[in-house]
Parts: structure tokens; C-alpha cells; sequence
């Protein structure tokens, strides 16, 4: 049985920021290897992993897509051994100040984000939110250090380290989308029983948060007859309270919108209704905001299913889930992934 | 900016592993105003071999007491605070939900995505914001209200957590570079230099150290200390913001830098609360001069220290403030140079073992 929990602190312990992946995805190769019969890394840098099924060939192919990307800074320039930064991946830079991060220079080094104070600001700045390029990331170190350890376009990361909440809630940097990583591999392990057969690609992508790379390529290479793309979710808490969140810690959100084929959402909904996981309808009335975006695009295109597990605080570094979630969408994946038949993909169909 | 990274081998006390390894103990424990008992603890347990009384008095200001010898022994205070900034749980929501107040002089703006630890059993929360995809570009114009903020301790917490409890933020202390980098450096600096002194105090002098309650929020406990000790002077020790960034128009220059990093122990010229005794400013200022200490003043303007209730309390008491410069004071993540923090101890040291009775001899000169 893997343990959940120290398989996600393992991965929240490295950087991996969109077209920076090779430390996470290493870590993911490391967990998936025992479960899949074949790994290879795609050309923009998606680890692919291939779970060979029990039918006849030519198979059927269902690709599991959870980006491994995380948000993060990076360097734009330094002033007095302060360094000036940009983000990667969208940032409200009201939960920058005071964070911790990691600047990967030449070495590795510690640092937080600063907001300098009013007087050597533009007045609109003052007293209300400063604006990023405002900013600093202090490392501690005296200037001349900073010049020779760091260079324009290194990477930032944030290193506050993962907080158990009760209820098995876990707070940190990154969740999104390292639990849908976590629950992809939970998948993975539970078809180690199951004789399905269909082929499993399961896709670390690389990039979802700026380009959309890994979820554009990884299908192409692959070529899926059906996609799940596995992503958090809005999850109901402070400040988001609306029909776009979530119950926390109570089920995962299953997409409906466009980007969602709608047999795909029929299957996910009776299987979670036979077994009796809890899941909740997560309207997506124009777009999911995931991989799907780019991944129900590719070629002649590929019907999606999204899964979404309940996520407070997105993209800030205490983002807050649920241990329950994640195992609950690693369940479902692997029952829908087990029932399908060589017959099925006919079943997958418009109504006309 | 001088590169001063060569080792120390002048100073009489050093900062070894064990001064290090209290301050890592002292920053990590919390003491929000009104609640200083883990700091207190640490404090008694120090200070409790190295000297001849000590109690703690009706606020809970820890209050201790080394004896001189010989004769004509001055009666000189130091007071460092023992509390920190922090939080107070005030309303339970659903869900694992606090709502909470500040305690001391917090920016709001340094509150979003922070880990905190709630209550005596340091219970991990986090203070969340909601997410980017949710707000809009006008929302974003505006900072974010405490009032909007909670803190989120998981759906399990239950009856663990309650209105009434503290809570501070959770950052743990590193040693990065020539840098300490911790929560509550204001003023766990302060309390390790004083515990430090104590254990090396000087034999010409009655040491009257107190480890004072409710700085942060109005110095409270400091009067209270100053008036039972009735000393012949004071010295505050204390943290002060380094605001020594550069000036977003490269044109322009940072004129209000308060304190510099790495320019060695702030003495105080002239604060909000205090005009500080100019012999006991000379005092520190030649210290530095004649030993080859770094010092530097701190520009006299706005903020404060325990000497600004001590130097009015009885018929008055002569005092000053030297604080070690610190960066991001009062945020969840401050930043110190161990060299600043050197040299704050010897300057105080040496000057400590320099005092005698006519340093008070003359009038107070201006």
C-alpha cells in the first residue's frame, strides 16, 4: 500500500515549476515505476506511463493527464543584492509578501519575499496592495554573494513546508496539482489487481499553468481514445463561497461543460453512484481551466472526462485538501478505468 | 555596503552553537502579548544559575537580579521584551473556520497564505485567501481586510481550538548565509543578548534584568518592572527595522532607512516615546569608539522601546535603547545578520564593565 501522505510530502520537497519539471518528474517516475510496464519522458518533458491491458490487440488506450507543474517566481534582475521577480503562472501578488521561497541560483538558496516600505515606493502603492515588480525575494546573503549565486531567470519556488489541519486536511505549497498526481497514482496501484483491458497511459504534463504544453503533446505521442484529465477544484471556504466551489473534504467534483464528453460524465457519475463515493456536479458552463482545455483538441480530437478534487486557497502556498479526496478520485478513476471493455468506446457516443 | 564575513576573533563573547541553539528556542516558542508563559519558561530556566534573585511579578514580567561587589554599585536595568506580535482567536465559524484579531502592529497585508500555530498545544492552521482565478481586477486594487481572513484548522478541530486562544505565526528559525531568519526576532534578540549578559555580567554593577510583558501592545510591562526595580538607569534592548532598500526610482534615494544591516548595534538618539539621556548615549557611542565596535545611531524619528515608559516612571530614571537592526519586523518572517547581533552583545558587554558611578555623576546634559 503506498502511504499517501508521504508520497505527497515527497513530492511537495522539490521545485518542478511549468517548463522546469525534471525534479518532480523524477520523484513521480520513482513512484510509478513499479506500477506501470513502461516510462518515457516526452519531448516538451511529460513523463508518460504505460500500464499494458488484458485485451486483445490492438487496444484501446485511456490517458490519465494530471499536470506535475507548479506556480512559482522567477528572477527579472537585482538591486542592492535584492532580487527582482516575475511569476509563473498566475499569482495575486497580495499573498506574496513574507512568503518563503527558494531561489535556485547556482546553489539552492533560502529566502523571503519582501514588500519594501512606503517611502521608497510610488505613492499608489503605499499604503495598498504593492504591485509585483515592487517586490523583492531577500536571501540573506551580502550583495556582491547575490551577483555571483544568482542570475537573471532563475527559477523561485516556495518552500513553506506542508501543514497536517485535522480531519486529514493537509495545507501547503503546490497541491494543486500534486494531489491529482498522488491520486493518479493510487489509480495506478489499485489496477495492479484489476484486469483491465484497456492500455493506461498515465501522464505527469508538464507546463498546465503557462503554456498548456504537456496536455497539447503528451495526446498527440499517445493518441487515447478517451482522456481523463484529473485537476483541483474550487472547494467552498473563505472568500469562495459560490456555485463554483465545493463542499471541502466531502467528494470530488465530477466537470460538466463543454470540455467534457457527456457519456464520459454519465460513466464517472453511475460508477460513483454504485459505489457509493461521494461527488458533487462541478459546472464548467464555458471552460474547465485544465488540461482538458487543450488535450479535447488534439488531432481529431478526444473526448474528456475532468475530475476535480476540492482545493481551498488555490495558488497560494497554503493551499488546503483533503487526504479523502484524493483517494476517493484515485477509486473512481481505476472502477471507470476497470469496467472498460473493447466494446465500450462504441458506447461513447453523441446522442442523436 | 562593506563585505564583513572575516571572523571575529576580537569579540569578547562569542555566538557558538549554544547561543544560537537559545535563540532558535526563543523564536520558535510563542509568547503573543498577554500570553508570554513559553518564552517566561525558557527565560527562568536560563537565568535561574546565574543570579542571586529573581521572580516574577504581578504582570508576568520575569524579574532578576545579579549582585556586584564593592562598593558604590550603580543600579542598572536592561529590559529586552519577551512578547511577540500575534493573533487572538475571537469567533468560531463552521468547518474548521476561526475568525481572529490582531495583537500588536500587524500590516494586514503581510496576513495572506501564513501558517500559524494556534493555542498552548501549537496547533497548525493556516491563514488561506481566496484564490486568483475568483477575484477581479478591481478586488484586486484593494488589500485584502483581516475581516475577510480566517483561520482554517481543518474539519476535525472541534472543541481544540477556541475564542480566546492565541495564535502566532509558525516559522521556523533557520540560520541562512550570514542571516537569521525566524518569526519574532523583535524581540527574542533581545531576551537572548539579555540572558547572555547575565551570564557574563560584570562584577561593578548591580544587574537588574528585566524580561518585560505587553511591549507590543503599549509597554506595559517595562513601567511596572522599572518602578519595582527603582534602578539609577536603563538601557531597552530591542530589534529595529533595517529599512535600507533601495528606492524604486533609481533616481531617488532612501533617506528613511531607519537602520542599516550589517552597520553594527542602533543606539538611540530620539524615538516616539523617549529622548534618551545623552551620557548614556556618549556612554555607548565612545564603547564603540575606543573597542572598535561597529555602531551606528538610529535615525531618530518614529517607534519605540521599553524605555519609553521606563525613563518616567518614579522621579524619572535615566535611559536609552540599542537595538539590533533587523528586516521585517512584525511580519512572519524578520531577518537578522548574526554580526549585528555580535557586536549588539559586546558593545553592551563591554560597556556594562565600564560603568561606574560617575557616568551619573553630572546633570543630565542636552
Amino acid at each position: 500500500m503506498i502511504d499517501l501522505l508521504a508520497h505527497l510530502k515527497d513530492m511537495l520537497s522539490v521545485a518542478g515549476l511549468s517548463g522546469f519539471e525534471k525534479p518532480i518528474r523524477e520523484i513521480v517516475q520513482k513512484a510509478w515505476a513499479p506500477l506501470t510496464d513502461e516510462l518515457s519522458v516526452s519531448k516538451i518533458g511529460s513523463l508518460h506511463g504505460l500500464k499494458i491491458g488484458r485485451g486483445e490487440q490492438p487496444r484501446h488506450r485511456v490517458m490519465i493527464s494530471a499536470h506535475m507543474d507548479a506556480i512559482g517566481l522567477m528572477v527579472t534582475g537585482m538591486q542592492d543584492g535584492l532580487l527582482r521577480f516575475t511569476e509563473v503562472g498566475g499569482i495575486d501578488p497580495r499573498i506574496l509578501p513574507g512568503q518563503l521561497v527558494i531561489v535556485h541560483g547556482r546553489e539552492d538558496l533560502p529566502g523571503v519575499v519582501v514588500q519594501p516600505p512606503a517611502h521608497v515606493l510610488p505613492e499608489t502603492d503605499g499604503d495598498g496592495p504593492v504591485a509585483m515588480k515592487y517586490l523583492f525575494v531577500d536571501v540573506g546573503l551580502r550583495p556582491g554573494d547575490v551577483a555571483e549565486k544568482v542570475r537573471v531567470g532563475d527559477t523561485i519556488s516556495f518552500a513553506q513546508e506542508p501543514l497536517e489541519l485535522t480531519g486529514e486536511a493537509l495545507a501547503g505549497h503546490t497541491l494543486d496539482n500534486r494531489v491529482s498526481v498522488a491520486a493518479t497514482t493510487l489509480c495506478l496501484e489499485e489496477l495492479k489487481n484489476r484486469a483491465h483491458q484497456w492500455d493506461v497511459w498515465a501522464v505527469a504534463s508538464a507546463q498546465e499553468e503557462e503554456t498548456l504544453g504537456g496536455a497539447l503533446t503528451s495526446p498527440f505521442d499517445i493518441r487515447p481514445d478517451i482522456a481523463i484529465v484529473i485537476d483541483v477544484c474550487f472547494a467552498k471556504g473563505p472568500g469562495s463561497s459560490d456555485w463554483r466551489s465545493l463542499p471541502f473534504g466531502e467528494g470530488v467534483g465530477l466537470g460538466y461543460g463543454p470540455n467534457i464528453h457527456p457519456a464520459l460524465y454519465q460513466r464517472f457519475e453511475q460508477k460513483a453512484k454504485a459505489l457509493e463515493i461521494p461527488y458533487h456536479q462541478d459546472l464548467m458552463p464555458r471552460m474547465s481551466g485544465t488540461d482538458a482545455m487543450a488535450v479535447q483538441v488534439v488531432a481529431e480530437g478526444i473526448p474528456c472526462m475532468v475530475l476535480g478534487i476540492p482545493l481551498r486557497y488555490m495558488h497560494t502556498p497554503v493551499e488546503t485538501v483533503s487526504l479523502k479526496d484524493i483517494r476517493r478520485a484515485g477509486r473512481l478513476m481505476a472502477a471507470v478505468i476497470a469496467d472498460l471493455m473493447p466494446e465500450t468506446l462504441e458506447q461513447i457516443q453523441w446522442e442523436e | 555596503m562593506t563585505k564583513t564575513n572575516e571572523t571575529h576573533t576580537e569579540l569578547a563573547l562569542e555566538i557558538g552553537a549554544s547561543q544560537l541553539e537559545l535563540l532558535e528556542k526563543l523564536c520558535n516558542a510563542t509568547a503573543v502579548s498577554g500570553d508570554e508563559h513559553e518564552v517566561r519558561q525558557i527565560v527562568l530556566e536560563e537565568i535561574k544559575p546565574h543570579v542571586d534573585e529573581v521572580k516574577v511579578d504581578a504582570l508576568g514580567n520575569v524579574l532578576a537580579t545579579r549582585f556586584g561587589r564593592g562598593e558604590n554599585r550603580l543600579r542598572v536595568m536592561l529590559a529586552a521584551h519577551m512578547d511577540e506580535i500575534g493573533f487572538m482567536v475571537v469567533k468560531k465559524h463552521d468547518d474548521g473556520l476561526f475568525e481572529f484579531e490582531r495583537i500588536g502592529g500587524i500590516d494586514e497585508r503581510q496576513l495572506p497564505g501564513k501558517p500559524v500555530l494556534v493555542g498552548r498545544e501549537h496547533l497548525p492552521g493556516v491563514i488561506g485567501a481566496k484564490p486568483i482565478h475568483m477575484t477581479t481586477s478591481n478586488e484586486r486594487k484593494n488589500k485584502i481586510e483581516t475581516s475577510a481572513l480566517r483561520i482554517d484548522l481543518g474539519p476535525e478541530i472541534g472543541d481544540k481550538v477556541k475564542p480566546s486562544d492565541r495564535a502566532a505565526f509558525a516559522t521556523r528559525f533557520e540560520v541562512i548565509g550570514p542571516s537569521l531568519r525566524a518569526k519574532a526576532l523583535d524581540n527574542r534578540l533581545g531576551v537572548a543578548t539579555l540572558i547572555e549578559l547575565l551570564k557574563h555580567a560584570p562584577e561593578q554593577i548591580d544587574l537588574l534584568a528585566a524580561f518585560t510583558v505587553q511591549e507590543e501592545v503599549g509597554l506595559r510591562g517595562a513601567g511596572v518592572a522599572a518602578y519595582a526595580f527603582h534602578p539609577d538607569m536603563a538601557v531597552a534592548v530591542d530589534a529595529t527595522p533595517a529599512n535600507d532598500f533601495p528606492h524604486w526610482d533609481d533616481d531617488d534615494e532612501n533617506d528613511r532607512y531607519n537602520t542599516r544591516l550589517d552597520a553594527g548595534p542602533a543606539i538611540y538618539v530620539m524615538d516616539f516615546y523617549t529622548i534618551p539621556d545623552r551620557r548614556l548615549i556618549n556612554w555607548l557611542v565612545e564603547t564603540g569608539e575606543q573597542t572598535g565596535t561597529p555602531y551606528q545611531l538610529r535615525q531618530p524619528g518614529g517607534g519605540g522601546t521599553d524605555a519609553g515608559a521606563i525613563h518616567k516612571v518614579r522621579e524619572g530614571i535615566p535611559s536609552v535603547s540599542v537595538s539590533v537592526p533587523i528586516r521585517y519586523a512584525h511580519t512572519a518572517v524578520s531577518l537578522a545578520r548574526l554580526d549585528d547581533w555580535a557586536y549588539t552583545l559586546n558593545l553592551l558587554h563591554t560597556a556594562l564593565g565600564r560603568i561606574t558611578p560617575d557616568l551619573l555623576a553630572g546633570e543630565r546634559r542636552d
